[in-house]
């Protein structure tokens, strides 16, 4: 049976995922071993039940993202933070530095005092997420198993950490495959 | 001088009396990881990288401060130091902003290089996220307080090598740092000779040459090993 992976998208660039495509030639071995439930380039819009394997970029920024993850935890055997911003929270963090009360000042300073046109925090219940006080990397929301750090990880440490968990040996990366940045 | 015998990882080595046992195991080829040591400059023992086991000792000691003695046995790869050179980078990066992906270090960071050789994939530490500036007053130079581990190379190669005695440490626990003169603006030093050598000995990101980005400030430490050389031992030679 083909292994049911989920790919997840919170807080990032989505330069992971660009990386993810840049396997090449190796996701058509994939698309024979996986079935691909969940991800920003297939349209699904729920995350499903039983995934064997998840892997997520971005950081854990908003209260979407927070949700999204805890709902990911139910329904998955193995989670794998996927790059530098799961992994350490990386650049999307860098506005905890501000303190508490972050979350106020860089909407402030993003669409009131920076914005050209029509000035307004855009404010609508059910739609726009609201930000977390802090953002964190993942594996201080939710348990994961597996790190796959780098920014982005490049496709051969990628594809080494995924051939290792389709191999059904114990994923390990080793010296510059953890290299951040 | 008198040597001394002792073993490194079983294996029987002479030292000099007086060595530590970071030298001896550099001249045995054994390799043990270190940050805040510079070659060049006297050790300090800030960074607690280089612990290594020593029969008879409950305590882990650090291989740059500890001299070697006769009949001393030294282990220095164990579980137990694995576990606590892991802990130490985690601290280290929880402790600052270290911001690998945009930082002028990137690739060339000893930190950095450390934390993977040590197989850090993530920090299990709660990052503290502490607010630090960047001091960019300097014409030449910049300090981004971000991506300081306060090894205090800057501070002993600025003293004991130029002799200026610019750099200092200042404040206590998570809140110490490294300042200029009595804890002004860079720009505005008279005691700073701008000759670059703190820029040089930096094993992170905090100290740059301004006008470098991402991924681009590489250090040659040669330099410093080669005034030193020259001083000590009046050759005006690389090591190479």
């Amino acid at each position: 049976m083909k292994v049911r992976l989920a790919t997840v998208w919170l807080g990032g660039c989505s330069g992971c995922h660009m990386s993810f495509l840049d396997l090449d030639e190796f996701l058509i071995d994939l698309v024979d071993a996986v079935e691909i439930v969940y991800s920003p380039v297939v349209d699904v819009k729920e995350y499903p039940e039983n995934v064997d394997v998840c892997l997520i970029e971005g950081a854990v920024c908003n209260e979407d993202n927070l949700e999204l993850l805890h709902k990911i935890r139910q329904r998955t055997k193995v989670i794998v933070s996927f790059g530098d911003c799961a992994v350490t929270a990386n650049v999307p963090a860098i506005r905890n530095q501000l303190g508490l009360g972050n979350r106020e000042s860089v909407l402030q300073h993003a669409y009131i005092t920076n914005a050209q046109d029509n000035p307004s925090v855009p404010k609508a219940d059910g739609i726009v997420p609201q930000l977390l006080e802090r953002v964190m990397p993942v594996h201080e929301a939710v348990h994961v198993e597996y790190f796959l750090p780098g920014c982005p990880p490049p496709a051969a440490r990628i594809k080494a950490l995924v051939g290792q968990m389709l191999s059904g040996v114990e994923p390990k990366l080793e010296g510059t495959q953890l290299k951040f940045g | 001088m008198a040597a001394k015998t002792l073993t490194i990882d079983g294996k029987p080595i002479t030292a000099e009396e007086g060595a530590t046992v970071l030298q001896a195991a550099d001249e045995a080829g054994i390799k043990i990881p270190t940050l805040c040591h510079l070659d060049g400059v006297y050790d300090v023992g800030a960074c607690r990288l280089c612990l290594v086991e020593v029969t008879g000792v409950a305590k882990l000691l650090p291989a740059c401060t500890t001299r070697v003695a006769e009949g001393m046995e030294v282990k220095t790869d164990s579980e137990r130091l694995r576990k606590y050179r892991r802990i130490t980078l985690e601290l280290l990066f929880a402790e600052r902003n270290h911001v690998c992906a945009v930082c002028v270090a990137n690739g060339h960071c000893e930190l950095q290089t450390l934390a993977y050789s040590q197989g850090m994939d993530h920090v299990r530490y709660e990052y503290l996220f502490p607010k630090w500036g960047v001091d960019t007053t300097h014409r030449l130079f910049g300090m981004d307080h971000n991506r300081c581990v306060l090894c205090t190379r800057c501070v002993r190669v600025c003293w004991h090598v130029e002799g200026a005695g610019t750099k200092n440490v200042a404040g206590r626990g998570t809140r110490s740092h490294i300042i200029t003169d009595l804890a002004m603006p860079w720009g505005e030093s008279d005691s700073c000779t701008q000759c670059g050598k703190c820029v040089q000995a930096c094993p992170t990101g905090a100290l740059f040459h301004k006008g470098s980005t991402t991924g681009e400030m590489e250090r040659d430490r040669g330099k410093l090993e080669f005034i030193v050389t020259a001083r000590e031992k009046k050759q005006w030679v690389t090591a190479d």
